[in-house]
């Protein structure tokens, strides 16, 4: 009974990741489920002067990704993440890119903070190190424009690819990811195009970002032992750490992945966002508007909560935001959060700002497809506020049918996406 | 997905053509360039020394000083903006759900004038650093997120940076949220490029003009078209479900009716301006989800990017989907290039000319380029409008059309 929905549905037919720790799919599946960090003093530039002097970095080499020599040359790093993550992706999606299909294919991406590395390395050339206000844009690069607009993100996926279709950046800092991933599921729902590959990435880590994190104590204090310094829901934990990557899916109409047998890793049953109109930064402990995301998420695919197999929690380690996930989950769960493993893989591969939200639906997708479920790792001292079950070092094999995912971000976004094997209609 | 129409029912803008609906419309009637001389800083050493500056613009009418400090000139400029449109809208934020509003602006560059000051904090000393506000004054989604906070705009918020086609999706993303069950969405969105580091990386795309003469520096489809001129401010409009609308009495200027994305799939560069067959296809699809055909279009509202060979290929794609005849006008010589800001402020024009039943003119316009030969508007004129298509593009390759019409009742 009930109506029928008047949306089309989209599924999950290929993943492309870049993360700390392992730069492929199944490096990075291989880097969770081991439950192994990848965050450690800072090497790309003397962090000496910062608060927090730790980051979880990408050994990643653009050659050997596959990337082009003018893309190399044109794209910065969040871009070239982007662009091999899109070609992991494609490349298992197995995908024809045929005319017809390149009208109806579209690239819509997440960034937080785009082109900042290439924005501040030009900067100080351009500036001679900070001493001039009216920068002598004589020492500016061929491709500063290219790192201005994060437009750039998606433009450069489109054009490897000759891709046609609706593109778009989509940019609510660190929800980015989700709501890129979002916008796109809506544009497939709505038939606005049939594929679009749908990720998110971003390279934050230069000196403009750790100051900004550190001016505000969001990021950890602690740099004597970085393979320990993300400990999210643990009592000890003392603020995130920050990293880099991208990942990117490719969304597909349910129809057009069957007619072309397509493998299908999961659907997207649901996405939502939902402001807190509180603070830029802060967090209120109730997860009011959290759990309000989750809620309309699970509505959308008329899931119960009491389904909710896995939660891929934010958890970034901050005091604030652990307590904050905790009490959403348990006011749109109710007793079931309890019942329910949740793990944050920034204990693994640091908080990559936006690009982490759509690394974490890529972690959902192989989560319900491999039948495991990553640990939070350096977990180890309870927290009388964050009293779920929080899959603590070691994961879990676990058939899991519906994964729900959430993000928190400055500006006060919270969402909230679901994904669900495929059930196939009665 | 519901059946729900989305309208428009507030208009605020801050552009260089003024503070507020009344202030820009008189502008582009009157005619007279609103480029000039940088003010913001000293552009004697750059070889871009115009550019389209807000008039008298005070922050403080508009913003509280807690706010002030925490937040680039850009985001005053959507704080101002939002004001505006909610005034003219008479909408009562208190009487709906915060759920149920929400914000979906776009921006192509941030907070440029705050990150450049933060930047200079951060590397002129050795132990510099930047200040408690950086991470929340310098990213893409500060305004919309700043706007959400001060007005208790909690629904749906959307920040989409594809460069200057985005402020057009937002109008089509408020009524994809309007249409999932939001009752009412900020659309739009403005932009401050001005600073001397933001200038120096606008430099290096090759496409704004050198001239000093505000007359002549920014010529679309003009002969002597030789680049844009940039500009700051933008557009903030109301977007609202048409029910809800009717129910509270709103004076609606008019309603979205369809829009459609396309994409070149190719870079932009020096010589190519783009693909003409994915622009045309942008608009056949736009006027096809908005139920009108190419005779139903009163007034085209190109990008006008006055670059030679892409103001070519836009006049190709026009032509081609809707004839030679229709009335093509852009103000954008007159106001100059604000990106995000200014595809809404053309939403906007439009708006206007539906309410006034009267077109505005291109202005600066003598001699068309060989190539891009349109029915452009040259004066003022009186005539009944009621269907608007509005184009805007990207750099790299982002094509959007966006359709906008009077709002008729139904005679059922």
């Amino acid at each position: 009974m009930g109506t029928v929905s008047p949306y089309r549905r989209v599924v999950v037919t290929g993943v492309g990741v870049v993360a700390p720790g392992g730069v492929t799919r199944d490096q990075f599946w291989d880097t969770l489920t081991a439950g192994r960090t990848a965050t450690r003093r800072i090497t790309f530039f003397d962090a000496s002067k910062f608060r927090s002097r730790v980051a979880a970095e990408a050994d990643f080499d653009p050659v050997a990704a596959g990337l082009s020599a003018q893309e190399i040359r044109r794209a910065d790093r969040y871009v070239q993440f982007g662009l091999a993550g899109a070609a992991e992706a494609l490349a298992e999606s197995g995908l024809e890119l045929t005319e017809e299909t390149l009208e109806n294919t579209g690239v819509v991406m997440g960034s937080a903070v785009g082109g900042t590395m290439a924005l501040e390395d030009e900067y100080v050339a351009v500036s001679n190190t900070g001493q001039e206000w009216l920068v002598d844009h004589t020492y500016g690069g061929p491709f500063l424009y290219q790192a201005l607009i994060p437009s750039s993100l998606a433009g450069d996926i489109a054009h490897r690819y000759g891709t046609h279709g609706p593109s778009q950046v989509v940019s609510t800092g660190c929800t980015s990811g989700i709501d890129a991933i979002g916008y796109a599921f809506n544009l497939v729902q709505d038939g606005e195009a049939d594929v679009i590959i749908a990720g998110a990435s971003d390279s934050p880590i230069s000196p403009v970002t750790v100051s900004s994190f550190d001016a505000i104590k969001a990021t950890t204090p602690e740099n004597d032992d970085p393979e320990h310094a993300s400990r999210p829901f643990d009592a000890t934990r003392k603020g995130f750490v920050m990293g880099e990557g991208g990942a990117v899916l490719i969304l597909e109409e349910l129809e057009h992945a069957r007619a072309r047998g397509a493998k299908v890793y999961c659907e997207v049953t649901g996405y939502a966002s939902r402001s807190n109109g509180f603070h830029m930064t802060g967090l209120r402990p109730d997860g009011l508007e959290m759990a309000e995301a989750i809620r309309v998420s699970l509505a959308q695919g008329r899931t119960n909560p009491t389904d909710v197999d896995y939660i891929c929690a934010h958890g970034s380690g901050t005091k604030q935001n652990d307590r904050h996930e905790t009490a959403a989950f348990k006011r749109s769960l109710g007793d079931h959060a309890y019942r329910t493993p949740v793990s944050s893989i920034k204990s693994m591969i640091g908080h990559s700002l936006g690009a982490i939200g759509a690394i974490e639906m890529a972690a959902c997708a192989l989560t319900i497809d491999r039948g495991a479920i990553p640990p939070t790792a350096n977990w180890s001292e309870r927290d009388p506020e964050c009293d779920l079950d929080y899959t603590p070092n070691t994961a879990r094999e676990a058939k899991v049918d519906v994964a729900l995912s959430v993000g928190s971000g400055f500006g006060g976004f919270q969402s909230a996406m679901v994904f669900s094997r495929l059930k196939e209609a009665a | 997905m519901t059946d729900a129409r989305a309208v428009i029912t507030g208009i605020g803008v801050i552009a260089p053509s003024g503070i507020g609906a009344d202030e820009h419309w008189k502008s582009i009637l009157d005619g007279g360039s609103r480029l000039s001389r940088i003010s913001r800083f000293d552009p004697a050493g750059y070889p871009v020394t115009l550019a389209g500056e807000v008039p008298d613009f005070d922050a403080d009418e508009f913003v509280n000083a807690r706010l002030k400090v925490a937040t680039d000139r850009w985001t005053w400029h959507g704080f101002a903006a939002t004001q505006e449109a909610l005034d003219d809208s008479g909408l009562d934020l208190s009487t709906l759900d915060p759920y149920d509003t929400a914000v979906a602006l776009a921006s192509s560059s941030g907070g440029n004038e705050f990150g450049q000051g933060e930047l200079q904090a951060l590397w002129s000393e050795p132990d510099g650093k930047v200040s408690v506000y950086q991470s929340i004054a310098w990213f893409y989604a500060a305004s919309v997120g700043q706007i959400s906070i001060l007005h208790q705009l909690k629904g749906q918020c959307s920040v989409l940076v594809a460069e200057a086609a985005g402020g057009l999706d937002s109008f089509a993303q408020a009524t994809r949220t309007i249409r999932r069950g939001t009752k009412m969405v900020l659309a739009g969105g403005t932009e401050g490029p001005l600073s001397p580091y933001a200038l120096t990386c606008q430099l290096s795309s090759g496409r704004l003009s050198v001239g000093t003469d505000p007359e002549r520096a920014y010529l679309p489809f003009d002969a002597a078209a030789a680049g844009y001129v940039m500009a700051e401010g933008g557009a903030v409009l109301v977007v609202e479900d048409l029910a809800h609308a009717k129910a509270r009495g709103a004076d609606i200027y008019g309603e979205v009716l369809g829009w459609a994305a396309t994409h070149d799939g190719k870079a932009s560069r020096p010589g190519y301006g783009g693909d003409a067959g994915q622009l045309a296809r942008a608009m056949r699809v736009a006027l096809r989800r908005a139920g009108r055909t190419a005779s139903d279009v009163d007034v085209v509202f190109p990008d006008a990017l006055g670059v030679p060979e892409c103001d070519r290929v836009e006049a190709a794609a026009i032509r081609e989907v809707l004839g030679d005849e229709v009335p093509v006008t852009t103000q954008k010589a007159q106001l100059g290039r604000m990106y995000q800001g200014g595809a809404a402020v053309d939403v906007t024009t439009a708006l206007q000319a539906m309410r006034y039943d009267m077109l505005p003119a291109t202005h600066g316009l003598t001699d068309v380029a060989p190539g891009a030969e349109l029915n452009f508007v040259r004066e003022p004129v009186a005539r009944r409008t009621s269907t608007a298509l509005v184009t805007a593009r990207g750099f790299d390759g982002y094509n959007t059309a966006l359709v906008v019409g009077r709002y008729e009742e139904e005679t059922t």
